[in-house]
């Protein structure tokens, strides 16, 4: 249970900052104001979904399309071929960018569904089925909060990630690289899987709101 | 509708890392779809995918974004939902339409199945089995997932209704029963043949790819 060492709040009263998720909310909209780090990718990403904004996307590609470029070479694609389909995810990021929710998932979890799909299109030729889109209710503005808690989500990830020992971060990254089949992640015992339990019921709280 | 057994963990993380076999991400997929519980639980898993991503950086060649911009066109309008129809979606996309699109064969004694197009590696079929009839006996040599559409069945484990999903593994020797007053119709796939205890069923096997 070791990526239980980044405490996860559970409340979003227990958070240190933002104080107030409302003024929070007219930075996003407006993108006037500087917007703290961990809700940059989030409104970069909404500036190039609601005004198609070529130097917001610039500004996501210098962050990720590395990143992707990374994930797809340790998934064992060779540099050329993986720079390739970073472009080609992040002109997808561009291309479908009316799909992207921030209340529903951080820019890198966007980010890496999409690397993944890519991924799967090179390595089988086999179609990967998706669950049912959501119909989620047609509120114009997405509750703060929770864009807010799913950036941070990605922030407390990637720092428990990093302090967790080498044995086990490699477990877990040798899983999402695709490196294990679903046999050796059942078979895999040490998978610090503790943190996202909170998570869990923060995304079950949302689903069913939305949904009633 | 009440989910009592849901997908495993190790099963939403390799659908959510991309490696599970087609025909197994076919039922996880349409599970998704059904239950909220197991949807948080791989957006759950979808975000350490998204932290992993975060960690991984090689440098780019340069010029790599000037290509990128010089290519984006203007982005694609959302498609309008598809309209709600008996089954799930995912699954409507392997049968072509919805329930009254599936093409049934025989299998005797009132038992149907389908078995849908998906890559090698894995089996998935759709099964009809008539209110209050068995499934011969039968045991595994791979994983088996079973995910009930409509109606409910019993087996020596438990009861399975509809929505809940029936993960077995090798020791698993079962005789999934349909139960009383309503057809059962299930998603089932396997990663290898199933054994049959029976002669008979085993000699229909390669026949009917069961
Ligand atoms: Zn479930």
């Amino acid at each position: 249970m070791l990526l239980d060492l980044a405490p996860a709040p559970m409340t979003y009263s227990a958070m240190p900052s933002p104080p107030n998720p409302r003024r929070q909310a007219r930075f996003v909209k407006a993108r006037q104001a500087p917007v703290t780090q961990d809700q940059d990718w989030a409104a970069h990403m909404i500036a190039v979904r609601d005004k198609q904004d070529k130097a917001a996307f610039a500004a996501l590609f210098q962050h990720f399309a590395p990143r992707i470029k990374g994930f797809l070479m340790k998934s064992g694609t060779d540099a050329a071929l993986a720079e390739e389909c970073a472009q080609d995810v992040m002109a997808t990021l561009w291309n479908k960018a009316q799909l992207y929710d921030p209340a529903r998932a951080s820019v890198a979890t966007w980010v890496f569904t999409i690397a993944r799909n890519r991924r799967i299109d090179i390595a089988r030729r086999a179609k990967r089925p998706e669950p049912e889109l959501l119909d989620w209710a047609q509120d114009d503005a997405p509750d703060q909060a929770d864009i807010y808690e799913a950036a941070q989500e990605t922030k407390r990830l990637t720092a428990a990630l990093a302090d967790l020992p080498e044995k086990q971060r490699a477990l877990i990254q040798r899983a999402f690289y695709g490196d294990l089949s679903h046999s050796e992640i059942a078979a895999e015992t040490g998978l610090p899987l503790g943190t996202i339990k909170s998570r869990i019921r923060l995304a079950l709280d949302r689903l069913r709101q939305k949904m009633t | 509708m009440t989910i009592r057994h849901h997908l495993s963990d190790p099963l939403l993380i390799a659908y959510a890392a991309g490696t599970l076999p087609e025909a197994f991400s076919l039922v996880v997929a349409t599970h998704v779809s059904m239950c909220d519980d197991c949807r948080a639980r791989l957006g759950a898993f979808e975000a350490v995918g998204g932290a992993v991503v975060e960690s991984s950086s090689v440098a780019l060649s340069a010029g790599c974004l000037e290509a990128v911009l010089a290519r984006l066109g203007t982005p694609e309008p959302v498609s309008p939902a598809k309209p709600k129809g008996q089954l799930p979606t995912p699954l409507q996309d392997y049968i072509g339409g919805d329930l009254a699109a599936v093409k049934w064969r025989r299998l005797g004694m009132g038992v149907r199945q389908a078995i849908l197009p998906t890559s090698k590696g894995a089996i998935a079929r759709l099964l009809y089995i008539p209110a209050g009839q068995a499934v011969p006996d039968h045991g595994h040599r791979g994983t088996e997932l079973t995910l009930v559409l409509q109606g409910a069945f019993r087996d020596e484990t438990d009861r399975f209704g509809t929505g809940d999903v029936e993960i077995s593994g090798q020791e698993l020797e079962h005789t999934p029963v349909a139960e009383a007053g309503c057809d059962c119709i299930c998603l089932a796939a396997t990663d290898a043949p199933l054994r049959f205890n029976a002669l008979i069923p085993r000699l229909l096997q390669p026949l009917f790819r069961i």
